[in-house]
């Protein structure tokens, strides 16, 4: 069921939650929508759930504007962030409740329904839990019988808040991977709210990335994270460094130094920064590839040595992080002196260039550099 | 308000003279005693059952929460009755107290006690679900950072329910002043002597001295809406810490 | 579980100063308790008992007494069902709706908790009797309720009505909207979510407001004598009997009749407290304790 969402605003009081919005939603996608809280995402779910109304602006399933469609019509299966199981109902009472309440012609048997909804606990491995109250499961397995309740009903969309938000670290990642592996048995649309992008990253099929109200990227899961559209999503995706350098015509210039010539169409010079992440720098032993940094400290995070240097020339720090096995690794040591290399990095105008003008310019991407790295 | 209407029907001056009869002055001020009494009693038991109940597992426990509810659903009557049996004429502690010369059925001391008895549960009742919901985790960092269990409960427990304290405290008062059917029960009615304000209400209006009875009601509707007017307030103010306590 | 070790020592430590004050803690509510709640109350069987079975018999079959639990116990029941009826509708109105004047509004549910139950009953008297405010709109229609068995039901339902909606109110307020917007999203049409999800998940609340109410007016005095006329056998409740017994320093009598109520009082309580122990076995709170297990 492809989804079309046109223009949708939403004011809850004074507050703008949502500005602008367009998405559309291809036919079986599992898609994610990331970003803090309060950017608006989980509001952007519920309108299309019909939970909520938007100001202005339509969204449709399938071409089918869903405007007077309520709620109940919209065969949607909606998990909630805190599952929203019926807690004086067993289980399998809890599963089949979608089927038990049709019309009295469109109701299967009674018979039929139990069947259908062993057939859905098996699916989310249940299968022996039927008769329990969801006081007696545990997060994880709430979380599942929630997900058996809302597919129950056959929906065309399935849609889930914050569907992890309440588990623990080890059981999400159990979690996860068991929805995407179900996600392409059922092969139905999902559309999930998220504000993890590590989660979304691992999940998703594709990405929007929410900012205040307003869609910032929609993009696959790679081209996000290496093509990112603003400072905002690049440091969102990530542990970020942000490098103060001028650029003139194509010539990055960093501490006065020419770092490379960049590719593409003609960009707006001026001062700019470098987004680079912490393990896109390395270590080299020539002076004239890289900028001189000093290095603080070294600290071992498990597979990871990450080391804190401060720029020679202003002091500013830069965090370093390698595989703890990479040749590179001893010669980050106290206080020694060496000059690293940006392996890979976004430029945009500066922030306080942005700043000063009107604060409405987008900060797009000026340009976006990789280096292959020659193997030793 | 009807009971003000019907207080004020015989005009200003018969409602002035009948707050000030010499009768139900002595109402009024024997109710503000057993109130007086009543009241700082409950405080200390209610909040030293609800500690108990709220803070520690021990065995028994659900029958002190029982015990805590039993006022609640003992008719007050038959909560007057029981210390009539106890203290009264042929009660069981009488030749105890004819030795040491006191009275307590049909005296203050009889009144104070059925009013301690009824008010009971009130700020215990407050106190407990909000105390079960804060948990102990406060507790243990006070103990945790050298303080001593007292120190603990005066400068840790009590500072985070005293909003829910206060609105038990008025709930107690404003019963403990309006006590009927217990204290009816226990006091004998003597005119003057051990008559509260709602007893007095009763007389006067069984002598079909309607005005009058009306006008002492009225100074206890006056309490009540005072009451309701200061919870009201509190919730508006505190709400999100009595919103769990609001089982009576 | 990432509990440091740190914090389990703080842990351990807190639960032992704990227990150790717990001991000598708990004396003293309990002392408290003893005195001026449990010995009076055995004292009310003890009472009883020494009168013997037959004598015990003789007053409880007496028709005066029958007469008087009956209309107590009935009225009672009465007042508590209607007070059901209207407190899970006045609750729902509370919780779902915004209207102006509901501050105040809200404030009158607690009148009865807070006016004396004397002035509660001359002020009902005074609304329903034959010249009163109400009783002169209800006299034409050949409804007498003051001085009538009616106007029992009247002033207990009056008293009664905070009990229920109080109960229900935060249980009704804590069925998130989300359970309706679940129920919705499966399918289920309005009705079918009140009927199946709402009324269910608020039943326990409710039925502990029912014997609460039902309690509360079994022992209900204050607002009822004046009001119920008190004739015998048709419009006197037993706590008044017990009163007028005790007037005439019948103690036996008095104290049957308080044991018989007090014995039905407490299978009451016994009911509240397991109606509660199973609404809060089905309320557990959802995000805290998922987080916790495994």
């Amino acid at each position: 069921m492809e989804i079309l969402v046109n223009n949708i605003n939403k004011h809850f009081g004074a507050f703008s939650a949502l500005k602008n919005v367009d998405l559309t939603i291809r036919s079986g996608e599992l898609i994610a929508l990331l970003g803090p809280s309060g950017s608006g995402k989980t509001t952007l779910l519920r309108i299309i759930a019909g939970l909520d109304y938007a100001d202005t602006g339509t969204v449709s399933f399938g071409g089918v504007d869903m405007a007077g469609t309520p709620l109940r019509e919209r065969q949607i299966g909606f998990v909630f962030q805190h599952y929203a199981l019926f807690k004086h109902m067993t289980v399998r009472e809890n599963v089949s409740f979608g089927l038990s309440v049709l019309p009295r012609g469109k109701r299967p048997q009674k018979w039929l329904i139990a069947d259908r909804a062993d057939e859905l606990l098996e699916l989310v491995q249940l299968a022996d839990l039927g008769d329990r109250y969801p006081h007696q499961l545990s997060g994880g397995q709430r979380q599942r019988v929630a997900l058996a309740r809302a597919l129950a009903i056959e929906p065309k969309v399935l849609l889930l808040d914050e569907p992890f938000g309440a588990l623990d670290a080890k059981v999400r990642k159990e979690l996860r991977q068991w929805l995407r592996e179900l996600h392409l048995q059922t092969g139905v649309t999902t559309i999930f709210v998220t504000h993890d992008q590590e989660e979304a990253l691992e999940l998703a099929d594709r990405v929007v990335i929410m900012e205040k109200g307003t869609i910032a990227q929609v993009d696959t899961v790679d081209r996000v994270y290496e093509h990112p559209a603003s400072p905002f999503v690049f440091d969102f995706m990530g542990s970020t460094n942000i490098i103060p350098a001028s650029l003139h015509g194509r010539e990055l210039y960093l501490d006065g130094k020419l770092v490379a010539t960049l590719s593409g169409s003609i960009l707006p010079g001026g001062a700019v920064d470098i987004y680079v992440r912490p393990g896109d720098l390395r270590a080299t032993g020539e002076h004239s590839e890289g900028v001189e940094v000093m290095v603080k400290s070294v600290q071992r995070t498990g597979p990871l040595v990450r080391a804190s240097v401060t720029l020679a020339s202003n002091d500013q720090p830069l965090i370093v992080e390698l595989p703890h096995l990479h040749h590179d690794v001893p010669r980050f040591r106290e206080g020694s002196r060496l000059y690293l290399r940006l392996m890979q990095y976004s430029v945009f105008p500066s922030a306080d260039r942005l700043a000063s003008r009107d604060s409405v310019e987008k900060p797009t991407l000026i340009g976006r550099e990789r280096v292959r790295e020659a193997l030793p | 308000m009807l009971v003000f209407a019907e207080a004020l029907r015989n005009g200003l001056g018969t409602y002035v003279k009948a707050i000030t009869d010499p009768d139900a002055l002595s109402a009024i001020k024997l109710t503000l005693i057993a109130a007086g009494i009543a009241v700082p009693a409950n405080l200390v038991f209610g909040v030293a059952a609800a500690w108990a109940i709220a803070k520690f597992e021990f065995r028994g426990k659900t029958f002190l929460t029982t015990l805590i509810d039993l006022p609640f659903s003992v008719s007050p009557v038959v909560a007057g009755l029981i210390y009539v049996l106890m203290f009264g004429a042929s009660g069981w502690a009488r030749p105890l107290l004819d030795t040491a010369d006191i009275q307590i059925i049909f005296a203050v001391p009889g009144i104070v006690l059925a009013t301690i008895f009824v008010t009971f549960p009130f700020i215990a009742r407050e106190l407990i679900p909000l105390m079960q919901q804060q948990g102990t985790d406060d507790e243990q960092a006070a103990l945790s950072l050298g303080a001593n269990g007292w120190q603990t409960f005066w400068y840790v427990t009590l500072p985070n329910v005293k909003w829910a304290l206060l609105y038990g405290v008025l709930l107690c008062n404003a019963r403990a002043m309006g006590e009927f059917g217990a204290v009816s029960v226990v006091s004998g009615h003597i005119r003057g002597q051990t008559n509260t304000m709602p007893l007095h209400v009763e007389i006067l209006y069984n002598e079909y001295n309607f005005a009058a009875s009306f006008a002492v009601a009225s100074l206890l509707a006056g309490l009540a809406l005072l009451t309701l007017a200061l919870k009201s307030f509190l919730e508006a103010r505190h709400g999100s810490e009595l919103a769990r306590s609001q089982k009576h | 579980m990432t509990s440091m070790p740190h914090s389990t020592l703080a842990r351990t430590r807190g639960t032992a100063f704990a227990a150790a004050r717990l001991r000598s803690r708990s004396a003293l509510p309990c002392s408290g308790l003893g005195l001026i709640v449990l010995i009076p109350l055995a004292g009310v069987f003890f009472k009883a008992a020494t009168l013997g079975p037959a004598e015990i018999w003789n007053i409880v079959s007496s028709e005066r007494v029958l007469a008087a639990l009956k209309l107590s116990f009935g009225t009672a029941l009465l007042a508590a069902l209607l007070n059901a009826v209207f407190g899970l509708l006045v609750a729902w109105v509370f919780v779902r709706y915004e209207f102006p004047g509901k501050r105040l509004f809200d404030a009158a549910i607690d009148l009865p908790f807070a006016l004396p139950t004397a002035v509660a009953g001359i002020a009902l008297t005074a609304l329903y009797a034959g010249n009163g405010w109400i009783g002169s709109l209800l006299e034409p229609l050949g409804l007498k309720v003051a001085y009538t068995p009616l106007g029992i039901v009247v002033a207990l339902t009056f008293i009664g009505l905070p009990f229920v909606v109080r109960t229900v109110e935060p249980v009704l307020r804590d069925a998130e909207k989300e359970f309706e917007e679940a129920a919705a999203s499966l399918g289920a049409r309005r009705w079918q979510t009140i009927w199946r999800v709402i009324l269910p998940s608020i039943l326990p609340s409710l039925l502990t407001g029912f014997a609460l109410a039902f309690a509360r007016g079994v022992g209900e005095y204050g607002s009822v004598i004046f009001i119920a006329g008190n004739i015998p056998f048709v419009s006197e409740i037993a706590p008044l009997l017990i009163v007028i017994r005790l007037e005439e320093f019948n103690y036996a009598a008095a104290t049957t009749v308080a044991a018989t109520m007090l014995v039905v009082s407490f299978a009451m309580l016994l009911v509240i407290n397991v109606l509660q122990a199973w609404s809060n076995r089905h309320s557990i709170r959802h995000a805290p304790t998922a987080i916790k297990e495994k």
